[in-house]
């Protein structure tokens, strides 16, 4: 290796740590600041204490907003995953005239509108139904803004399955119910799991659906977040970080789970 | 066990398609039955339709003597093996081969005993806990067959069972299909595009074109006797020579050769009559001496077949096939001569390419 080359694989290893760094920085913050005595928005190696985890624990909205945004959560995945397969399966298999036009405009519809041009209407409507305030409203929206994607996803895992399985199982006698529940399901459980987490990470970090549509009624973790202030109106940093490590928990640990269990696949739901 | 009766079956297509044109089959009990045509003949649409995966547009299909024609695929007692065999991947060889008896309520045990005995047949045994994806193709043909075996039905319904296989694999497997359904005795119906798989396997066969059978008949009739000269060029290793020719008086004359005119179609040509002359490689001689009704040409090219060679004689505009043994190939560009044994030699109408002359000759009927 020539001078100029070692100077230049060096400094290239320079620069990729330099970026490194920069990345671990929040990372190094989340998992020391929640243990310093007295917290700051730089981080550095802290003072070891775990007074911040027993004042999360004294504080009245922290723990149970964890609680809410796992019903959120899993609520919505369960109806987002049960529904999406209903629908993508029904759209996958049978013919309608202008199916993928009407896929692709639900779409174009749910990412261009999302929550935030649409919270106006959607908050109106949820007063006119009386759901307004209550943690199923929230579940609904939620769901009805993540439906689409989830749909257009899970057809794509549906059509990868060949025909001939579920004419196979037809031809056994199998009812339509049976053939989704022993074939279909099955076959598209990567895909299942997909959607699932992706659900579930959206639902965990969406703060502005439940910041409007929940007044007096409990709050998620996303929103309970925005409240840890001093009395003298500073953030308090080190309520803050401890609940956001307690936060990003769950989700680091389905993944992890999740990734382990069945693994990420995106596209074509089956492998032969 | 059970016969299949075809009657005046339709199936149509919205934009009016007839994949199936009106047709009348009956297939015995116990017989292995080939449906054999290009693709797009519509033999798949007709083996679908007996499954009962396509609604027929009008006829009926009897199983055994009851009319299934609007029953679900499941009530119709079948079991059909699919060209990818549509083994469930997510289900071992066990759960697979035991899922048809799941779907009829047969309790676990029996379940997997049935399975186990099943795949011990079809030498499935040391595989059963293995996902399809792990099993060769031969495997996976075995596995999907075991299936359809497990659940005992009156008919089974095979879907192009060999296209999958590579080459060798594919004459292993029709010896063992065909082994595998005389010990049966099942009612069966298979579709293939392969001339040579339907004439080995079946005991009778029906060549479909266009939605229409063109002729049904053992593997030997449909062989020797083509009803028409569509079926002609379709069944056969070698091509059939189907070469234009004109009726003169008692012989024929086919580039610019006179022949004798085949005894069983005398009765039923007009003199002057524009006709084909028709006739299988393997039924004409190949001489590098003059011969008495001997059509001359010049030898263009020699395909080795193996056993023989395929020599193709051009006489003028005209080829002529036949084949020789091995060893006797005569030299490119020689002259030579091919000669027809008279009793093989076919005669169709040049305007529908329908046989003439349909009673079987004498010679033929014994074989």
């Amino acid at each position: 290796m020539s001078p100029k080359e070692l100077v230049g694989r060096v400094g290239l290893y320079v620069l990729i740590s330099l970026i490194t760094v920069f990345m671990a920085l929040p990372v190094l913050w989340l998992l020391f600041a929640p243990f310093d005595a007295s917290p700051t928005l730089s981080t550095s190696l802290p003072d070891w204490t775990g007074r911040n985890f027993g004042e999360l624990l004294r504080n009245p909205d922290a723990l149970p907003s964890i609680g809410i945004s796992l019903v959120h959560a899993l609520g919505t995945m369960a109806l987002v995953t049960s529904f999406g397969a209903l629908a993508a399966y029904a759209l996958s298999r049978v013919k309608i005239p202008g199916r993928d036009g009407l896929l692709y405009a639900l779409l174009l519809l749910s990412s261009i509108i999302t929550g935030t041009a649409a919270m106006v209407p959607i908050f109106t409507l949820m007063t006119q139904i009386g759901l307004v305030d209550t943690q199923l409203g929230v579940v609904l929206v939620l769901t009805g803004g993540m439906l689409p994607t989830a749909i257009f996803i899970l057809k794509d895992f549906m059509d990868g399955i060949p025909r001939s399985y579920e004419e196979s199982a037809r031809v056994f006698g199998a009812s339509p119910l049976q053939i989704l529940r022993d074939v279909v399901l099955p076959v598209v459980r990567p895909g299942l799991a997909t959607i699932a987490v992706w659900t579930v990470v959206q639902v965990w970090g969406n703060f502005l659906t439940p910041f409007i549509l929940l007044r007096q009624a409990e709050r998620p973790a996303a929103v309970v977040v925005y409240t840890f202030y001093t009395e003298g109106g500073q953030a308090d940093l080190g309520l803050i970080s401890a609940f956001s490590l307690l936060y990003s928990i769950p989700v680091v640990a389905m993944y992890v789970f999740v990734n382990r269990r069945y693994g990420f696949r995106f596209h074509g739901g089956i492998k032969r | 066990m059970a016969d299949i009766v075809l009657e005046q079956l339709v199936k149509e297509y919205p934009g009016g398609v007839r994949a199936v044109d009106g047709l009348d089959v009956t297939i015995e009990d116990g017989e292995f039955f080939a449906l054999l045509g290009p693709s797009g003949c519509g033999k798949t649409t007709l083996l679908r339709s007996i499954a009962g995966l396509e609604t027929v547009s009008g006829g009926s299909i009897r199983i055994g003597g009851r009319d299934v024609t609007r029953l679900a695929p499941g009530a119709r007692d079948i079991a059909m093996v699919f060209q990818d065999y549509a083994l469930f991947p997510h289900m071992t060889v066990r759960d697979n081969i035991a899922y048809p008896l799941k779907i009829k309520k047969v309790g676990k045990q029996e379940r997997a005993e049935k399975a186990e005995e099943t795949a011990e047949g079809l030498s499935l045994g040391g595989l059963l806990e293995r996902r399809p994806g792990q099993l060769s193709g031969g495997q996976q043909q075995r596995a999907a067959l075991a299936r359809a075996v497990a659940c005992h039905p009156q008919v089974f319904l095979f879907d192009e069972p060999l296209s999958n296989l590579d080459a060798r694999l594919r004459l292993e497997a029709r010896t063992f299909l065909k082994r595998l359904q005389r010990d049966l005795g099942v009612t069966t119906v298979f579709v293939t595009h392969d001339q040579a798989e339907a004439l080995a396997m079946s005991d009778r066969m029906a060549v479909m074109e266009a939605g229409r059978i063109r002729q049904i008949g053992t593997p030997r009739e449909v062989f020797q006797r083509p009803a028409s000269t569509f079926v002609a060029g379709f069944i056969g290793s070698t091509p059939m020579n189907l070469l234009d020719a004109t009726i003169d008086r008692d012989t024929v004359r086919v580039a610019g050769t006179s022949v004798p005119l085949p005894e069983s179609a005398r009765a039923h040509v007009r003199d002057g009559e524009e006709v084909v002359y028709a006739a299988r490689p393997e039924y004409m001689t190949f001489s590098t001496e003059a011969a008495d009704a001997g059509i001359e040409g010049t030898v263009a090219i020699i395909e080795n077949m193996g056993v023989g060679s395929l020599v193709s004689l051009e006489v003028g505009a005209t080829i002529v096939q036949v084949t020789v043994p091995e060893g006797q190939e005569p030299p490119i560009g020689s002259r030579g001569w091919a000669v027809a044994a008279p009793q093989r030699v076919l005669v169709y109408r040049r305007d529908d390419g329908e046989l003439v002359g349909s009673e079987r000759a004498p010679a033929l009927a014994e074989a």
